[in-house]
């Protein structure tokens, strides 16, 4: 299998980035830090997989590709956590919902930048890479949140 | 009616609550003491061949390896002992585990069980604790919690179909009603509806009344292959169906957010193999582990049709008397929520209920019985199916 990889890179945006990077969480993360918010593709069944998965679940195939989503989605639930676990008490209350992505990719994300009450269903969010702090140590993954657009 | 894959034949369950000095394995133990004093034709040290315990958290009492301390404190030290552990479902799994190893032959009579020690850490530590059952990367990640998961989802049920928070509350207050009439419950108080609604807020739109309870608590089932039921007991409750099934364990990659695809296959699997209806239930413990979880389970299972899961709460056709009385025991919501125990609790209560001994709660005449167990937002489901003989 390891044999039959595809065309060494493909382009990202303004980055290359190597397919044969590992289609891992952990790469999913390094690839945010460069802001770019990125999901894998399996080359043979076409499925997009997000988180990305370094075998595809749904044709077993390693053949994969790194492609690019678009930040910009639309909230299709939401909620305000107040009871927080101990790493993110010092922000609670603070809204997290599900964003619906392009090819129907879906993502969970802390909103920040709205009130409780402006926020609605359906309404048009995108992601902003790098927010909220908390005390975490590990991992060393860098934060995204979705905002207004 | 689908013939009996294995019977229980006696059952045991501590009291649900604050245990303040025990340890989970002491709890367990009086579980298993109750499930033996019931059966005193089982000798448990020459009978039982297999052990199945469910558990979730080692984080609570810095202890793993549930399955060889259990079977020690509750004089088994030599048996085969395995712990299961799926979050919230791991004692359902455990059931099931000890169905498979009934059927399989390799054992004939075997200690089915569940236990959690929770009240000694604090709701931030028991929290972040419970959150490990779902996905990190993404959700623990950005913060969101348990009662947050429901939330999404409650919020997406709200859209989708108009269920109000009054309509949960209402589970709520029929649970603490059901709850108020078991001795063994950790609420044993009725709370009204403004209560529900007014009281702070955990997840929006999800109250502290739409939550479980933290509780300390074990549970425990003896098994057997149905044509030894009567070596033990002349009263066995027969399992007449099983199923689990699995989802993603991210809630945010399942397309529907309003229902449990796990919860909808295990339930046609158990239904299936018991040949037996949603109409036919007499009385179903429901993983309320959040009121709108008990919402979602009524469509899920077939109690109604989907989006109505509110208004059948509001009817008050699940409360005792009604159609089909949901969560006689008090649910997770009144009589609280062990973790790794609720699977196995959940058959507890079904099996009083089927044997008429349910007392106070007893549903009048209840032949078939059903139990539905998650772990985490919906990446297991247990659904199990009683009848008695």
């Amino acid at each position: 299998m390891a044999q039959a990889l595809p065309p060494q890179y493909i382009s990202i945006g303004e980055n290359k980035m190597p397919s044969t990077e590992p289609f891992t969480i952990d790469q999913f993360y390094k690839n945010l830090a460069m802001g770019k918010l990125t999901a894998g593709k399996c080359l043979k069944c076409g499925r997009i997989h997000l988180p990305p998965r370094p075998m595809c679940s749904n044709c077993f195939s390693q053949e994969l590709e790194w492609v690019e989503i678009h930040g910009k989605g639309k909230l299709i639930t939401y909620t305000v956590i107040h009871i927080a676990p101990q790493q993110f008490q010092n922000i609670a209350p603070y809204p997290v919902g599900i964003v619906e992505l392009e090819y129907g990719l879906r993502i969970p994300g802390m909103i920040q930048g709205i009130t409780q009450e402006k926020l609605q269903i359906g309404m048009e969010l995108i992601i902003d890479f790098g927010a909220c702090s908390t005390t975490q140590t590990w991992p060393e993954w860098p934060r995204y949140c979705f905002k207004p657009t | 009616m689908g013939k009996p894959l294995v019977s229980i034949v006696s059952a045991g369950l501590s009291k649900f609550g604050k245990h303040e000095g025990l340890y989970a394995r002491e709890i367990f133990a009086t579980a298993a003491k109750e499930a033996f004093d019931r059966c005193p034709k089982l000798n448990p040290k020459s009978d039982i061949k297999a052990m199945f315990i469910g558990h979730m958290g080692e984080a609570y009492e810095h202890q793993g390896h549930t399955g060889a301390t259990a079977a020690d404190w509750v004089g088994l030290l030599h048996v085969p002992t395995t712990r299961t552990e799926a979050a919230c479902a791991s004692s359902g799994v455990a059931l099931r585990s000890g169905v498979y190893a009934v059927l399989s032959g390799l054992a004939d009579v075997v200690l089915v069980g569940g236990v959690e020690k929770m009240t000694h850490r604090s709701t931030a530590e028991v929290t972040e604790y419970l959150a490990m059952a779902s996905d990190y990367p993404f959700e623990q990640w950005n913060g969101i919690t348990f009662p947050g998961l429901f939330a999404l989802i409650a919020t997406a049920h709200m859209h989708e179909y108009g269920t109000t928070e009054r309509q949960m509350a209402s589970v709520a207050v029929k649970n603490h009603f059901h709850g108020s009439l078991n001795p063994k419950a950790h609420m044993q108080k009725e709370i009204t509806i403004e209560d529900a609604l007014t009281s702070r807020i955990v997840a929006w739109p999800l109250k502290l009344y739409d939550c479980s309870l933290i509780t300390d608590g074990a549970s425990c089932v003896i098994l057997t292959k149905p044509e030894l039921a009567r070596k033990y007991t002349d009263q066995p409750v027969h399992i007449v169906g099983t199923g689990q099934a699995g989802d993603t364990i991210g809630l945010y990659e399942r397309k529907s957010l309003t229902s449990l695809m796990s919860a909808r296959l295990a339930a046609k699997t158990a239904y299936d193999m018991a040949k037996v209806r949603p109409s036919d239930v007499d009385v179903a413990e429901l993983h309320d582990c959040f009121t709108i979880s008990e919402v979602v389970a009524c469509e899920d299972l077939g109690f109604c049709v989907l989006g109505d899961g509110g208004k059948l709460s509001e009817s008050g056709e699940t409360k005792l008397g009604g159609r089909i009385p949901i969560n006689t025991s008090g649910g997770l919501k009144s009589k609280g929520h062990p973790v790794g125990a609720t699977g196995v609790a959940q058959a507890y209560e079904i099996y009083l209920q089927l044997t008429e001994q349910a007392e106070r709660r007893q549903v009048k005449d209840a032949k078939i019985g059903l139990t539905h167990n998650l772990g985490g937002s919906g990446a297991t489901a247990a659904v199990h199916i009683y009848r008695r003989e």
